[in-house]
């Protein structure tokens, strides 16, 4: 037996509950973000991953508060990510009880800053956040670049180029969101997880697109993704996370079961 | 579950998240006394010791050093349970790799290595380091801190190090990521593991929960 592939819900919040928008527009409440991880916690997750989409202030320090209420509660990898964009949101985020801090926009205006974080507490929690989108042309080669501001924004940043350049100043993982697949339900941009994991040594996690089991499956076994995030269909109850995993095992995928 | 009020010392030497192993242990028991602590006195005076770690293993060592952790370490595994984590653990073997070579406490002989980038799996995907996420631990032996946890449970890692153990006897628990390693090691009054207990949920919490009774010997 070797290493599990992991399963990882995300939990999207905004002010202190759980939303989950279609492509970053039609936000749906999904609830308590501390019960939310809670019972995936008890149903087996393989870690939680936070993403913070508040814009004010006065909700980052309940963010603060949030993930301290599901650290003492919840006894399995933390990721906290959204507004991290110096030194100082790293130690507060750690400090709060998270196990990995998610950077994303504040490595594309300073390379440098995850160098700093790396250097300062360990590659093992510093997650570089990569928003992708494809900008080849049909029958061309496949490329693809970074995008910002949920997807509108391009910044003429190679994807791979960039994951190879994030792994060199320090991530410890990428977390790959292809921002043609997100909120689609349309499956993982398959081809773009694969070439990013075959260019980088770190844990590639796939997200954007899950909307059936298979497409977790497909994530693995296609995509070569060492882990596989999803939100939505975990939030409705579409599916169950000990489904998931199961359905994953059935076909051949090396999964943590019973917790 | 302890029959008194257990005085847990958590060392702080300033590298990583130790609130997570606190409130693992808070958990567990919820009427132990976990400290986390910079404090000789604190350290010298609980019934338990916890040496976490995470980080570089160079400045893991320069601040366990500066802060003369190395000696308190030492004496407490003479005297009360010791449950050493992750670079907790790789700081008692001799040596490590990491940062060119870093000379660690060597209270435990043998080497911590990198797991290097060129390692495949059985069916030849490249394995990516750090390794990390849920691997079995084989239970090399009966030890009362694996009581209640069956046998090839998955544990959290996170890791690129990893330790070669020089001395058999003292191997517990052994993971295989590429090629088997030291995910457990234990003497008298110490237990140290590669995985992280407090992130490994039902397994990780019944060994801590085990940490608490445990007498410090091997069985």
């Amino acid at each position: 037996m070797g290493l599990a592939k992991r399963i990882i819900p995300c939990l999207d919040v905004d002010a202190g509950r759980v939303v989950k928008g279609v492509q970053f527009v039609d936000i749906r409440d999904a609830g308590d973000p501390v019960e939310v991880a809670k019972r995936y916690n008890e149903q087996g997750a393989d870690e939680i991953t936070f993403l913070d989409i508040t814009a004010s202030h006065e909700g980052r320090d309940t963010t603060i508060h949030t993930v301290e209420k599901i650290a003492s509660e919840v006894f399995i990898p933390l990721t906290v990510g959204g507004g991290i964009r110096e030194v100082e949101d790293i130690r507060r985020m750690l400090n709060a009880g998270a196990d990995k801090v998610g950077i994303n926009t504040a490595a594309i205006h300073r390379p440098e800053f995850v160098r700093e974080a790396a250097e300062r507490f360990g590659s093992q929690c510093i997650v570089v956040a990569i928003d992708a989108k494809q900008v080849s042309a049909p029958g061309e080669p496949l490329r693809w670049e970074i995008f910002t501001h949920g997807g509108r924004k391009p910044t003429g940043i190679d994807a791979v180029g960039w994951a190879r350049k994030m792994v060199e100043l320090g991530a410890g993982e990428i977390l790959l969101t292809s921002m043609d697949r997100d909120g689609t339900k349309d499956g993982f941009d398959l081809a773009l997880t694969r070439t990013i994991s075959e260019a980088v040594v770190v844990p590639v996690i796939a997200s954007g697109g899950v909307g059936t089991l298979q497409h977790l499956v497909d994530g693995v076994v296609e995509g070569y993704a060492d882990a596989v995030l999803a939100a939505s269909i975990f939030h409705f109850a579409q599916y169950s996370i000990p489904e998931a995993k199961r359905f994953m095992a059935d076909q051949g995928v090396e999964v943590r079961l019973a917790p | 579950m302890s029959q008194t009020q257990q005085h847990v010392a958590v060392i702080d030497y300033g590298m990583g998240n130790l609130h997570s192993v606190a409130s693992a242990m808070a958990h567990v028991d919820a009427s132990a006394h976990i400290e986390i602590t910079q404090d000789a006195e604190v350290i010298s005076r609980a019934d338990r010791v916890v040496f976490p770690g995470v980080g570089a293993i160079r400045d893991c060592m320069a601040e366990i050093r500066r802060l003369g952790f190395d000696k308190m370490v030492m004496q407490a595994v003479k005297e009360k349970p010791v449950l050493a984590i992750c670079v907790g653990l790789q700081a008692l073997m001799a040596q490590s790799e990491e940062n060119d070579g870093v000379d660690c406490l060597d209270l435990l002989p043998g080497e911590v290595r990198f797991f290097g980038t060129d390692r495949t799996d059985e069916q030849g995907h490249r394995l990516k380091v750090p390794h990390m996420g849920w691997s079995c631990v084989e239970q090399t032996t009966a030890h009362p801190m694996w009581q209640g946890i069956e046998q090839n449970s998955r544990f959290y890692f996170v890791h690129s190090y990893y330790v070669e153990a020089a001395d058999p006897q003292q191997l517990v628990g052994r993971c295989v990521y590429g090629k088997p390693f030291a995910a457990a090691l234990s003497t008298d009054n110490l237990f140290a593991a590669q995985f992280h207990p407090e992130k490994s949920h039902t397994a990780g919490l019944q060994l801590l929960r085990n940490f608490l009774s445990w007498d410090g010997r091997r069985g």
